[in-house]
C-alpha cells in the first residue's frame, strides 16, 4: 500500500441529525412516508432547502424491502426538483456520510444531506441476513443473523473476555440509558429473557424495528453559521476483514482498530499523534447489535472506564437496519452539539459478526473559558 | 375535494423466491464434488496454511490458490451456539448447535451444524466428524451435520489433483424470503378508492399539481401530498406502443397497445392496455375511459370515448 | 487549494457474455480486477481502496455481495464502499473512486462494477411483484418504446433511424473483443427485418443479458507519473438525479440529464461538445435513444439528433463517433454498463482501444443512465492532464 496522502484540509462537520421514533412495525407508512419527516427536520434545524444542498446521499436495502430500486422511491421525499447532485449506497448510512464527507473533501460541494432508512418488519431480518453471506457455503445452510453472532460469543466466553451475566449488564446499562432517549424502541431496563441461540438471550439481542435517520454535512464557516457548535470530523476511515467466520479472530475487530487508527481515534486533540493506548475522546457511540459485540469493540479500542459509551442506548435500544449505523455518528455529533460531549468516537458495522467497520472522530470547537 | 383520512392498513403477502443457477469456478467445483465423493478438500494458502473450506483467494495476500489438499472428515470444535428452534432451510429440524469445526489438517474452521442431544453435549474442544447426507449432489449440504465423535486429531493432509468424474460445475440454490407488503398512507387511501371504481390522487400542497396514484410526497416539492382529488374518468392517450411479445405472466392477446393515459385532472399519465379497437387505430391523443371488470382491481382496460382527439398542445407536457 | 488530478492508468474488461459458467461471481470479478492492475502494473497491493458497483442484489441473490466478494478484490484491511444508483451504477461508482484520489483520501483506487445475470433472469430480478400494484403490461421494451415515439412524434424523425443505430453498433462491436454479441453476418436489412416486438422498438434494437465486469485503476498525479502506458485523465465528473416520475417530467430529454452534461462541460472547459469532445460512449440501451441522448447531452439542437445519426456523423469514421465499442446495444451486464463507457471513452483517450480506437481521440465523454431515465453520471476524459 502506498503511503496515505496528508489528511486533508478542508474541515467538514455534522451540523444536524433528526431520526424517527424506532418503531416494531410501521405498516401505515410507506418507506417515503416514514423518511419524510427526519428530512424536514434537518432541514429545519438548518434553515437550508433541498436546493441549497450541495450534495445528496442515501443508505438503504432492496433485500431488507423486498423490492429492487427501492431507494428510487425514497427519493420523493427530498424533492430532487431541479435535479440535484445525488448518489446512493447499498449499505448502512454511515458509508453514505463517508461518501458525503469525501465529496466535500474535493470542494465540489459546500453542504451535505446525508439519509438512511430501514423498515424490518415486512421480512425476518434474520433470515433476510442469511442473503449476505457466501452463497456457495454459508447462505445454503441459512446461519441467522443471531446464530452467527452466538458463535462469537461464545468465543469470547471460552476466551474469558466476558461471561453471560457480563453480557446481561451490557444489555441493561443500554435500555436503561435508552429511557433518556425519546427515540428508542426498548427503553428501560427488562429481563434477559430465554436463550434465542444460546449463549445469546432475548436482551443481548437488538430489537427489530423500522426507522429512519438523516444528517447534515458542511465546512468550514457555512458549518459555524448553521450550527452553534459543529461537531467537527478530525477523521473517518473504514475497514473490511474477510468473509468467512472460519477466517478471522471472532474477539478481535482488527478491521475496527485500524479503522480508529486511521481515522486518528487515537492522536491527541488538536495536536500531534497520540502514542497509541486509550482514545482520547470522552464518549463512544458502537454500533453492536449484540451485547457480546460491545465487548469485542471495547477491547479492539482499548476504551476504558473513563469513555461513555452509548450513551444513546446504542443499537440494542433500536436497531433500525441500514440506519442504526448513521444514527451513531448523529448521536455522537448530537452530543457535542448540545455541549455533552467535546470529542467522540463514533462506530458503525455492516455484515456478519462485525466483518466491515466505520470509525469517525468528533470534536467540539474548545468552549470559551 | 377532501383533506386525506387515514385509512385501515392494507397488507398482502409477498414473496421474493427464485432458484439461483450458480456457476462455482475451479477449486469450489472440486470441494463441492469431492463433498459428493465423501472427500473434504482444502486449499493451501501462500503461507502454508490449510483453508477449509478451501477459497479461491488468499484472504491475506488476494494471490489466487489452487493447491488443493485433502483433509480429515473428523475435526475439532472451535465454537458453538445451541440454536433451540431451528429456521427454514437449516440443516437440521431439530434442535442442534452451529459449530465451527477445524476438520483435521486444516488450519482454519468450517461453519455447520452439529446433531447433539442438548447443549450439555457439545463443548469447545469436542471431537467431531462428517455425517454425510444420504443423497448427494455436490453441495454444501452434502455434508448433513456433523456428530460427536471420539477420535485421535491426525494432524496431517494428503495432495489432491481436485479430479474426480462428472465434476459438479454449478448449484441451483432456492431461496425463498417472505414478507409482508404494506403501501403506506396515500396509496392506500387509493386502492380503496379504486375499489369504488374511482381514480383518486392527491394535490401537493406547494404545486398544486395531482398525483395519481399518489405516492405519499410530492416527488419534485418533497412534502406530503394532502388533499385528495378524484381525476378521470376520462382522459387522453399521450403516448403507446404496441406489445408483440407475449410477457410471460400476462394473458393478453398480442398484439395490443400498453399506453400511457393522462386522466383528465391528473398531473401526470399512468399506464393501461387499451382495447375496443384494432392496435393500429390507436393513436396519441385518442380520448380513452375505463373498462371495469368484476373482482378486478384496476380497469382492465380503457376505450375510446367518441370524443375528438385531444390536441397535442393540450397534453404535451404531460408525455 | 485544487483537487488532486486523477488519472485512470488501468482498464480491465471480462469477454462479455450470455453466461460465465465457468467461474463463480468472484472468479469473475477477479478477472476483470486482475486484468485493470496487469494494465497499471500495478499488484493488490498497490490498492488503498475499492469501490465496487452493481445494479439490485437480487440479480445474483446475494445481498451486499460485497462483503463476499472482499477477499477476492484484495479488499481485506482496506476500505471498502459499494454503490447502487440503478443503471448509472457503473459511473457513479467510478465517480465515487475518483472523488477519493480527487479529496486525496486515497492514492491508488480500485473501481469495479458488474453483473452476473444469468445467476437469476434479469426481468425476474427488474419485475418482482409488488402486491397492489398493477402488473407493468409490457416487458422491459415497453417501459421506454412509449418514450421513442413520443420522440419520434416531436422531431418527425423516419422511422428507419433506430436500425441505423443497431447496425453500427453491432459492426462496431465486431472489432471490440470483448463485446457480448459478435453478430459477423449482420446487415442493415437483417436489423430492418428483425420482429417489431415493442412497436416501434424491434428486437435487433434492444440490448442482450450479459455476465460481465469491468474494472479501472485511479490514481494521482504521481500514480501516473509511474504509469507505463499512457494515462487517462478526468476533466470533469458529475452525477445528477431527477424523481421517477413526476408532473412535468420530460422523459424524451430529462432535464437532469442536461444538467449533468453541463455540469461536466464547465468542468472540462468545453463550450461546444459537438467539436471539442472526439468520442462518446452513451448509454443506449434501445436503438434510439442515441438520437435522443445527442440532443440532451449538447450535441445536437431539440430535434435535429437523429440527423446527425442519419447522416453518419455517429460511425466510428464519422466526426463524432458514438460508442465506438458496440455500447450497451452489443453487451449489457446492467450494473458494469455504466463503467465500461467510462473506461471505454478512457480506452479512446489513451489509444488503447485497438481496432474500434477513434483516429486521435483526445477527448472522450463517457456517459450512464439508470431508473425511470433519472440517474445520470458522466465523465470527461481527456490525453492531458487537467489546465495542460
Amino acid at each position: 500500500m502506498t503511503p496515505d496522502p496528508r489528511t486533508p484540509d478542508r474541515e467538514v462537520a455534522i451540523v444536524a441529525f433528526a431520526q424517527t421514533v424506532h418503531r416494531r412495525r410501521t405498516d401505515e407508512l410507506s418507506e417515503v412516508e416514514m423518511l419524510m419527516p427526519v428530512l424536514h427536520d434537518v432541514l429545519r434545524q438548518t434553515g437550508l432547502k433541498t436546493s441549497d444542498i450541495g450534495f445528496t446521499c442515501s443508505g438503504s436495502s432492496d433485500y431488507l424491502a423486498g423490492r429492487a430500486f427501492s431507494f428510487t422511491m425514497a427519493l420523493d421525499g427530498v424533492g430532487a426538483w431541479p435535479p440535484i447532485s445525488e448518489s446512493h449506497v447499498e449499505m448502512d448510512g454511515a458509508w453514505a456520510l463517508y461518501e458525503a464527507w469525501v465529496k466535500l473533501l474535493t470542494g465540489q460541494a459546500d453542504t451535505a444531506l446525508v439519509y438512511a432508512y430501514g423498515k424490518s418488519s415486512p421480512g425476518s431480518v434474520r433470515d433476510v441476513l442469511t442473503r449476505q453471506l457466501d452463497p456457495y457455503y454459508l447462505a445454503p445452510l441459512w446461519p441467522d443473523s443471531v446464530a452467527l453472532a452466538a458463535l462469537q460469543a461464545r468465543a469470547l466466553i471460552d476466551a474469558g473476555h466476558t461471561d453471560e451475566p457480563a453480557l446481561a449488564s451490557v444489555a441493561a446499562r443500554s435500555r436503561e440509558d435508552a429511557t433518556a432517549n425519546p427515540h428508542a424502541q426498548l427503553p428501560g431496563r427488562r429481563p434477559q429473557g430465554d436463550y434465542v441461540v444460546a449463549p445469546l438471550r432475548t436482551g443481548d439481542c437488538p430489537p427489530v424495528g423500522d426507522g429512519a435517520a438523516a444528517v447534515v454535512l458542511a465546512v468550514g464557516d457555512t458549518a459555524r453559521a448553521l450550527c452553534a457548535r459543529p461537531a467537527w470530523i478530525r477523521g473517518m476511515d473504514h475497514r473490511i476483514e474477510a468473509h468467512a467466520l472460519g477466517l478471522r479472530d471472532l474477539t478481535d475487530s482488527p478491521s475496527t482498530r485500524l479503522a480508529a487508527e486511521r481515522a486518528g481515534a487515537f492522536d491527541l486533540p488538536h495536536g500531534p499523534q497520540g502514542m497509541g493506548g486509550a482514545p482520547n475522546v470522552d464518549t463512544a457511540e458502537l454500533h453492536a447489535p449484540f451485547s457480546s459485540q460491545e465487548v469485542v469493540l471495547r477491547r479492539a479500542l482499548d476504551l476504558d472506564d473513563g469513555v461513555r459509551v452509548n450513551p444513546s442506548g446504542g443499537a440494542l435500544a433500536a436497531n433500525p437496519m441500514m440506519a442504526a449505523g448513521l444514527i451513531r455518528l448523529g448521536e455522537a455529533a448530537a452530543r457535542i452539539h448540545r455541549g455533552a460531549s467535546d470529542r467522540a468516537l463514533a462506530h458503525a458495522t455492516s455484515g456478519p459478526c462485525l466483518q466491515q467497520n466505520l470509525v469517525a472522530v468528533l470534536e467540539g470547537d474548545s468552549r470559551a473559558r | 375535494m377532501s383533506a386525506a383520512p387515514v385509512p385501515d392498513t392494507l397488507r398482502a403477502p409477498l414473496v421474493v423466491e427464485f432458484p439461483f443457477t450458480r456457476s462455482l469456478g475451479p477449486v469450489q467445483s472440486a470441494f463441492l464434488t469431492g463433498l459428493r465423493e465423501r472427500t473434504v478438500l482444502g486449499v493451501r494458502a501462500a503461507d502454508g496454511r490449510v483453508l477449509v473450506p478451501p477459497v479461491e483467494y488468499d484472504p491475506e495476500t488476494a494471490a489466487e490458490l489452487r493447491e488443493l489438499v485433502e483433509v480429515g472428515a473428523t475435526g475439532t470444535v472451535t465454537t458453538w451456539a445451541w440454536n433451540p428452534e431451528p429456521r427454514a432451510g437449516q440443516p437440521l429440524t431439530t434442535p442442534f448447535a452451529w459449530v465451527l469445526v477445524r476438520l483435521d489438517g486444516a488450519d482454519t474452521t468450517l461453519l455447520h451444524a452439529l446433531d447433539a442431544p442438548g447443549p450439555d453435549a457439545v463443548r469447545t474442544g469436542m471431537r467431531v466428524r462428517v455425517r454425510w447426507a444420504t443423497e448427494r449432489a455436490g453441495a454444501i449440504t452434502d455434508i448433513a451435520c456433523f456428530e460427536p465423535y471420539e477420535s485421535a486429531d491426525v494432524h496431517g493432509t494428503r495432495p489432491h489433483d481436485g479430479v474426480f468424474d462428472d465434476p459438479v460445475g454449478g448449484i441451483v440454490a432456492p431461496a425463498r424470503l417472505d414478507y409482508t407488503y404494506s403501501p403506506g398512507r396515500a396509496q392506500t387511501g387509493y386502492l380503496q378508492a379504486l375499489t369504488e371504481r374511482k381514480t383518486v390522487g392527491e394535490r401537493c400542497p406547494s404545486c398544486t399539481k395531482v398525483y395519481v396514484p399518489p405516492r405519499g410526497a410530492c416527488p419534485t416539492c418533497g412534502v406530503a401530498t394532502t388533499d385528495r382529488v378524484e381525476v378521470g374518468p376520462r382522459g387522453t392517450v399521450t403516448t403507446f406502443c404496441i406489445v408483440n411479445i407475449k410477457a410471460k405472466n400476462l394473458d393478453i392477446e398480442v398484439p395490443y397497445v400498453y399506453a400511457h393515459i393522462a386522466l383528465d385532472g391528473a398531473g401526470l399519465a399512468l399506464h393501461g392496455r387499451i382495447g375496443g379497437i384494432p392496435y393500429d387505430q390507436v393513436r396519441m391523443g385518442l380520448r380513452v375511459e375505463p373498462v371495469w371488470t368484476e373482482g378486478s382491481r384496476y380497469p382492465d382496460h380503457y376505450r375510446h370515448c367518441g370524443e375528438p382527439d385531444a390536441d397535442y398542445d393540450a397534453y404535451k407536457e404531460l408525455l | 487549494m485544487p483537487d488532486e488530478p486523477v488519472a485512470v492508468v488501468g482498464i480491465g474488461q471480462t469477454k462479455h457474455v450470455a453466461a460465465r459458467r465457468d467461474v463463480s461471481i468472484a472468479g469473475l470479478v477477479r478477472e476483470a480486477a486482475q486484468r485493470a492492475l496487469e494494465d497499471a502494473e500495478l499488484t493488490w497491493t498497490d490498492v488503498d481502496a475499492v469501490v465496487i458497483g452493481k445494479a439490485p442484489d437480487f440479480f445474483e441473490g446475494v445481498m451486499m455481495p460485497e462483503l463476499y466478494l472482499a477477499d477476492a478484490l484484495g479488499a481485506v484491511g482496506k476500505p471498502m464502499l459499494r454503490v447502487h444508483t440503478a443503471g448509472s451504477v457503473g459511473g457513479s461508482t467510478a465517480l465515487v473512486a475518483a472523488n477519493l484520489v480527487s479529496a486525496r483520501v486515497h492514492r491508488t483506487v480500485l473501481t469495479l462494477a458488474f453483473e452476473k445475470q444469468s445467476e437469476s433472469n434479469a426481468m425476474w430480478g427488474l419485475s418482482l411483484p409488488v402486491p397492489f400494484q398493477q402488473p407493468l403490461l409490457a416487458g422491459a421494451g415497453g417501459f421506454f418504446a412509449p418514450h421513442v415515439r413520443a420522440y419520434m412524434r416531436r422531431t418527425g424523425a423516419p422511422d428507419t433511424v433506430g436500425s441505423l443505430v443497431a447496425y453500427k453498433d453491432r459492426r462496431n462491436a465486431l472489432k471490440n473483443p470483448y463485446a457480448h454479441l459478435h453478430e459477423h453476418d449482420i446487415t442493415l436489412e437483417k436489423v430492418q427485418a428483425s420482429p417489431m416486438l415493442w412497436d416501434p422498438i424491434r428486437y435487433s434494437e434492444t440490448c442482450p443479458s450479459s455476465d460481465g465486469a469491468c474494472a479501472m485503476v485511479l490514481t494521482d498525479r504521481a500514480g501516473a507519473g509511474r504509469s507505463p502506458r499512457p494515462p487517462a485523465w478526468v476533466h470533469g465528473g458529475a452525477m445528477r438525479s431527477e424523481p421517477t416520475l413526476f408532473a412535468g417530467k420530460d422523459f424524451v430529454s430529462p432535464q437532469a440529464g442536461k444538467d449533468c452534461a453541463a455540469d461536466v462541460y464547465r468542468q472540462a472547459g468545453i463550450t461546444d461538445p459537438r467539436r471539442e469532445i472526439d468520442a462518446v460512449e452513451m448509454y443506449v440501451p434501445f436503438s434510439w435513444y442515441e438520437p435522443m441522448w445527442l440532443e440532451n447531452l449538447g450535441f445536437a439542437e431539440e430535434g435535429e439528433g437523429w440527423k446527425l445519426t442519419e447522416a453518419g456523423v455517429t460511425e466510428l469514421d464519422g466526426d463524432l463517433p458514438v460508442n465506438p465499442s458496440g455500447g450497451v446495444l452489443s453487451t449489457n451486464p446492467i450494473g458494469a454498463s455504466g463503467m465500461i463507457r467510462f473506461a471505454e471513452a478512457a480506452l479512446q483517450v489513451r489509444g488503447q482501444a485497438g481496432e474500434h480506437q477513434v483516429d486521435g481521440a483526445r477527448r472522450a465523454l463517457g456517459h450512464a443512465y439508470g431508473g425511470g431515465a433519472q440517474f445520470f453520471a458522466m465523465w470527461l476524459v481527456g490525453d492531458r492532464p487537467p489546465g495542460a
